[in-house]
């Protein structure tokens, strides 16, 4: 099922009597999500994702805007007819029914034509149960399951109504590291098998980069950037974007360009040939060095941390915004390092520029060859493949 | 003995000394005084050893009516109240203005001398030669026969202390049960929102069973309220509660001990021992079906 959501805006009243007015948890949404797709809903805590999420439900009313499933105009709808499976942060388990009692709840609340037999409902909700591989545990009770098989529990019941759209709130947060990646691609499969279109929100980056097709990333209530996890790792539209997608984060330098020249601290680092000169922030990701003795840019070297495969380098530069500046090379390219300072060159794509006031993206074209200094650049790549 | 145990025996030495003298002896001194024929406690003498005092008690019509009245009271009131409390409870809790107003306002009773709240029945109910008291002035408005709820017949004299009993320990109910409300996460309600859950049915199969651990100690706590009713009755009709024909088991105790006809500790101790037995195994059922209940 395709959703449509259209200048989708929630409001609440503020919190604090003596300071009035509202707080705008949702501000000016719209986007679409193709059907059949698992969307990871990403952002900070406090951002309104869950909020969005609550809309899309309905368990909130939005203050404007329109939601649309299909073609349906469902803005007014109460959940339950909106065809939506929802699964809670904690589960939200009734703790004295069993699991197959909860499962069954759902279908015990169907009236008039839908109205099933006792039959029909074990049925479904053993349907469920075996989508999610719980089937053995139908007679237990909450209390007496993991946290991982509670989960399953709440996928079940949403989804043994067959709803059009499917809906976690959170759904790994609870669970420990382990169990986190198992669920995860646990999601990814039930969404596959069943082809329902599903949301989830998420505040962890990676949990959302690796298993949806699409992310949407919020902050503080406004919509940032929408599309295929890869692609907005390689092309945020701003800085916030950069820095919340990529683990490690980002590296944020203060930048100057002259000339089309760009200049961190004193060091002429790279040609931005199109951009006009104006200060900047140069966000670098830390796969975008490449170490080089002759490199453009010179850091204070801090400690190498040798992860096996690869080797992650921290380092200072007075213009970098936080206090260490992390680069990842192959170990292979670490062997050299050492000493006081090291210097890298840039891969071009792997840096972005922003403006210092919008804190939008400035773009310039990577692929231009005036990028990079031509003879450093080949003997770099040179240096990586040996 | 190992260490360890000694130890833990010493811990709860103080407790058990404590309770031993002034909770497990007189209950065997009640209960041999129940045995002892014709006890006198100042001489410090008894006839002899057998069941008269019980078979006495049992024959007592005072004792039988203070049993039934005892009963009535038990098997009206708490239900009652505790259904009447849970409705208050669920009303407050769905309530967002003027919300601490009404707590308060409903926890007034608790904090209030039960004589004084009895002295206000009386006005309310009692008829005099000046007035008819409130109720049967509105009964009048309403085109009924006035009623002497204090000194008239027994059915309207139940009525009153049933009313009066169920006022006065609803407060309490009310506390408990709203924080138990309030305890229930919001998030079992949204969930059941999301599958359309009808209202009748959320609290039939998520609020009742969530809180009734709460509604199983406020049954069982009440029952045994209930039995030891006695203040209630006195500030409603005096203290000369057989003469009223609404003397309640532990009034009959009283009775026997200090009242006018008085005196007869074996007894007292004997009705006292009858009480126990009663409370106990009421307790003991209710015990088994709440356990039973959430075992299921």
């Amino acid at each position: 099922m395709k959703i449509v959501l259209e200048h989708l805006t929630k409001k609440f009243p503020n919190r604090n009597k003596k300071v009035g007015g509202f707080v705008t948890a949702v501000s000016d949404f719209n986007i679409e999500i193709p059907d059949g797709k698992l969307i990871g809903l990403l952002g900070p805590s406090g951002c309104g994702k869950s909020t969005a999420l609550n809309l899309i439900c309905g368990l909130e009313k939005p203050t404007e805007g329109h939601i649309y499933f299909g073609e349906d105009d469902v803005t007014k709808l109460q959940p339950e007819n909106r065809g939506v499976g929802l699964v809670f942060q904690n589960y939200a388990l009734y703790p004295h029914l069993t699991v197959q009692q909860n499962i069954t709840f759902p279908l015990e609340n169907l009236r008039g034509k839908d109205k099933m037999t006792k039959e029909e409902m074990a049925a479904k909700a053993l349907e469920a149960a075996k989508l999610v591989q719980i089937e053995n545990l139908m007679e237990r009770k909450p209390s007496e399951m993991s946290g991982g098989q509670q989960q399953r529990v709440a996928i079940a019941r949403a989804l043994v109504k067959r709803p059009r759209v499917l809906l976690l709130d959170e759904p790994l947060s609870n669970l420990d590291a382990r169990l986190r990646l198992q669920t995860r691609e646990e999601i990814r499969r039930i969404q596959r098998e069943t082809g329902i279109t599903t949301i989830f929100v998420t505040h962890d980056q990676e949990e959302a980069m690796s298993i949806s097709d699409m992310i949407v990333v919020m902050k503080t209530g406004v919509l940032q950037q929408i599309g295929k996890p890869q692609e907005v790792y390689d092309d945020p539209v701003n800085l916030f974007v950069a820095k919340f997608l990529g683990n490690p984060a980002i590296n944020v330098f203060r930048g100057e360009v002259k000339n089309g020249k760009l200049y961190i601290g004193e060091e002429e680092v790279m040609n931005v040939g199109s951009v006009s000169d104006r200060p900047v922030y140069v966000g670098i990701r830390p796969e975008g060095f490449i170490p080089d003795d002759n490199g453009a840019l010179t850091l204070n070297l801090t400690r190498v941390e040798v992860m096996g495969r690869d080797t992650s380098v921290v380092s200072t530069h007075p213009a970098a915004e936080s206090e260490t500046v992390r680069s990842i090379i192959s170990a292979e390219d670490a062997a050299g390092i050492g000493g006081e300072t090291v210097r890298f060159f840039l891969k071009p794509y792997k840096v972005f520029l922003f403006d210092t006031e919008t804190e939008e993206r400035i773009q310039f074209d990577p692929e231009a060859e005036e990028n990079i200094p031509l003879e450093a650049a080949e003997a770099a790549v040179q240096n990586t493949a040996e | 003995m190992d260490n360890k145990s000694m130890k833990g025996w010493l811990y709860l030495l103080p407790a058990i000394l404590f309770l031993g003298v002034f909770m497990v002896y007189p209950l065997i001194d009640v209960f041999v005084y129940s045995f002892e024929e014709g006890y006198n406690s100042a001489s410090q003498t008894f006839f002899g050893i057998g069941k008269y005092n019980y078979s006495y008690v049992l024959h007592d019509t005072y004792f039988l009516q203070a049993v039934k009245n005892t009963f009535i009271l038990v098997i009206i009131t708490v239900p009652l109240s505790t259904g009447i409390a849970l409705l208050i409870s669920l009303g407050l809790n769905h309530i967002k203005p003027l919300k601490e107003l009404f707590q308060t306002v409903y926890f007034l009773p608790y904090v209030t001398n039960t004589l004084a709240v009895g002295l206000v029945f009386m006005i309310f109910f009692k008829k005099t030669a000046y007035s008819d008291g409130m109720i049967n002035l509105l009964i009048h408005a309403f085109g009924g026969n006035s009623v002497d709820f204090i000194d008239g017949p027994y059915w309207a004299k139940m009525f009153v202390l049933c009313f009066y009993t169920i006022w006065i320990v609803m407060p309490f109910k009310i506390l408990i049960l709203t924080s138990a409300l309030a305890s229930v996460s919001k998030v079992y309600y949204n969930a059941a929102k999301v599958d359309g859950t009808r209202p009748f049915r959320i609290f039939y199969k998520i609020t009742l069973p969530m809180i009734s651990p709460m509604i199983f100690y406020l049954v069982i706590t009440g029952f045994i309220g209930a039995f030891k009713a006695y203040s209630d009755a006195v500030a409603l009709f005096g203290t000369d509660l057989n003469a009223a024909g609404m003397n309640t088991m532990v009034g009959y105790i009283y009775d026997m001990l200090y009242g006018n006809s008085g005196g007869y500790p074996s007894y007292a101790s004997a009705a006292a021992i009858i009480l126990f037995a009663i409370v106990l195994t009421i307790t003991v059922i209710n015990l088994m079906i709440s356990s039973k209940r959430s075992v299921k």
